[in-house]
């Protein structure tokens, strides 16, 4: 059996500070983005980002990033837009959301990148 | 205008068999599964079950002519065989509508599983299925929340949530209790849970275990940037000391409580789920007794029907049993009974055990909640029979981890996550889970070791497909 360790999540560490789901594996590279973004149009998901400051990350809402993409239905779209907001804001968590509006929910909800 | 008296005892059958009714959409309607008393025709078992659990006795009363016995009698309608049990037979009833009280399932269950249980000339009954028409089901308060406005209160989507029951489960002091709480919370689960038998026992009274639960999930959160929640469990000796337990999680911001629903009963659980309702709280219903009422295959209520019974009573979570590792029928059967809890209508399908068409409206679904005996490498499975609106529990699978809670928390969010990523990504979790599950533990060396901790289970689901078999009755 191997030794004992720490746990190392600390409150003065803000890498301690999770996102949702995703959150507890690395962040992903782009083709297992696209996969998951894939799945999202699938389940017939209205996909839409949302980023925010990562010290105001707890906030129910984080910034909506233009509008949902009412119809967009090629992944690689969704990608350049996640990209897009992603090098307009700097610093900022990025997250991708797939709207059920069937069941007025997130079907899906991702982090998709890690403020640096 | 109506027929004269005649005093004396007459066969269920001539009042109460009508193999020729056509069951109206606003009846209730039972299936039972009858044993009867050697040299008892079905029909007149059947009959007899219809009479004592609607309008019947054993004798003619003269009061019968004071009221139209036609429209408010239960009709015994048809009449199957049970596959595999010779013995056995399934009598179907209608009931009137306005035989029960509205939003009442303590009325229901006292006509339809009342003194007919006791029934001479029967050796054996189960309750094994309700049809509640919407007109009834529209009459019940159900769930204080629902699926959706949870997900949305806790800030979780696209995943099941996590949750953990602590243990020992009697005799930690509060303050160790919540140290345990706090150290799954900061790993990464969503929930953590009172054992059911937790209520305020002289080692930990419950209000101060609520104080420093709240101090923990508070610190969780801080920590880990994430909602966290703590069933607190307000079963009580009373009401009104159920209702102070509840008020006091209220004051202390705390997301949810617990709830026995079949120890404490329905009226106190209906109340609850109301108090709930009225207040924004989170309902989290453990099902102590169950297994007395609904193991027996030939005796009590099945679950699909406690779970019916539950869902219009009011819960936002209840136990259903965790599949894995058990027979394929379990599996079945279980797929059946979460369907009942989550679905918006669900069909007859007999291979799930569902007898009748069962049409929910507008009641909001509840989570399911997978509990018992299970650990990281149940994962896949778990991922793959309950999807994504479902709570697994794991709590020796946490606490258990050579490293402790929190390390014990982290190799289940990660396990959980990975099989979510893998299944999104188009992968048969339930086949593939043992790769999926190694190629995360080379980021998580939590995870590594619950794994070297725990046995690798075998991903094979070949297994015969029966119905009717036991279903177990484990810790939870």
């Amino acid at each position: 059996m191997s030794e004992l360790r720490d746990y190392p999540s600390r409150v003065g560490h803000p890498a301690s500070r999770r996102t949702g789901t995703f959150s507890y594996l690395p962040e992903m590279d782009e083709t297992a983005l696209r996969r998951q973004v894939a799945h999202l149009v699938d389940e017939g998901l209205t996909p839409a980002i949302e980023h925010v400051e990562p010290d105001r990350a707890t906030a129910t809402y984080w910034y909506l990033w233009k509008l949902p993409m009412f119809g967009v239905t090629d992944p690689g779209a969704i990608v350049e837009e996640l990209q897009e907001c992603r090098d307009a804001n700097p610093g900022h968590h990025v997250r991708l959301i797939g709207y059920d509006n069937r069941r007025q929910t997130q079907g899906v909800s991702l982090i998709a990148y890690r403020a640096r | 205008m109506t027929n004269q008296y005649e005093a004396g005892v007459k066969d269920y059958r001539v009042t109460y068999w009508e193999p020729d009714y056509e069951p109206k959409d606003t009846d209730l309607l039972a299936v039972f599964k009858a044993v009867p008393q050697p040299g008892v025709p079905r029909e007149e078992v059947a009959a007899a079950v219809a009479a004592e659990s609607s309008t019947g006795t054993w004798t003619t009363v003269w009061t019968d002519l004071l009221t139209d016995l036609d429209h408010y009698r239960g009709r015994a309608y048809r009449i199957e065989d049970v596959p595999g049990d010779p013995e056995a037979f399934y009598a179907f009833v209608a009931y009137p509508l306005d035989l029960f009280e509205e939003g009442s399932v303590v009325n229901v269950l006292t006509s339809l599983v009342g003194n007919v249980f006791g029934f001479k000339a029967l050796r054996a009954l189960r309750l094994e299925d309700i049809r509640f028409p919407l007109h009834y089901v529209i009459t019940c308060g159900g769930p204080p929340s629902g699926i959706q406005v949870e997900r949305d209160k806790l800030d979780k989507y696209g995943r099941a949530l996590l949750g953990c029951t602590i243990k020992p489960k009697l005799g930690l002091s509060a303050k160790n209790y919540g140290r345990a709480v706090y150290e799954a919370l900061r790993g990464g689960l969503d929930f953590t849970k009172d054992d059911e038998n937790i209520n305020s026992q002289p080692f930990m009274r419950w209000r101060d275990r609520f104080g420093y639960v709240a101090e923990a999930i508070h610190q969780a959160e801080e920590e880990t940037g994430e909602r966290k929640g703590h069933y607190l469990n307000v079963t009580a000796p009373t009401v009104e000391e159920m209702y102070r337990r509840a008020e006091f999680a209220l004051t202390l911001d705390m997301p949810i409580i617990m709830h026995d629903f079949l120890t404490a009963g329905f009226t106190a659980n209906t109340s609850l789920a109301n108090w709930c309702r009225e207040n924004g709280m989170l309902l989290h219903i453990h099902r102590a007794m169950h297994a007395v009422i609904d193991r027996n295959p030939r005796h009590g209520i099945h679950f699909r029907v406690l779970t019916k019974c539950l869902r219009l009573s009011g819960g936002d979570h209840l136990h259903s049993g965790t599949v894995v590792g058990k027979l394929e029928g379990d599996r079945a059967t279980t797929l059946g009974v979460i369907d009942q809890m989550r679905a918006p209508f669900v069909a007859e399908d007999r291979s799930r055990g569902i007898f009748f068409d069962q049409d929910w409206g507008f009641m909001p679904g509840l989570f399911p909640v997978a509990s018992g005996g299970i650990h990281v490498w149940h994962m896949p499975a778990l991922v793959g029979i309950f999807g994504d609106d479902a709570v697994f529990q794991f709590g020796g699978g946490t606490l258990g981890h050579p490293w402790g809670n929190a390390a014990g928390a982290a190799a289940n969010r990660v396990a959980l996550e990975a099989c979510v990523e893998a299944r999104n990504a188009g992968k048969d979790v339930e086949r593939e889970g043992g790769d999926i599950l190694r190629a995360a533990a080379k980021h998580s060396p939590e995870l590594e070791a619950a794994m070297e901790t725990w046995r690798e289970i075998t991903f094979d689901f070949d297994t015969v497909d029966k119905l009717d078999v036991d279903e177990g009755g484990a810790d939870e």
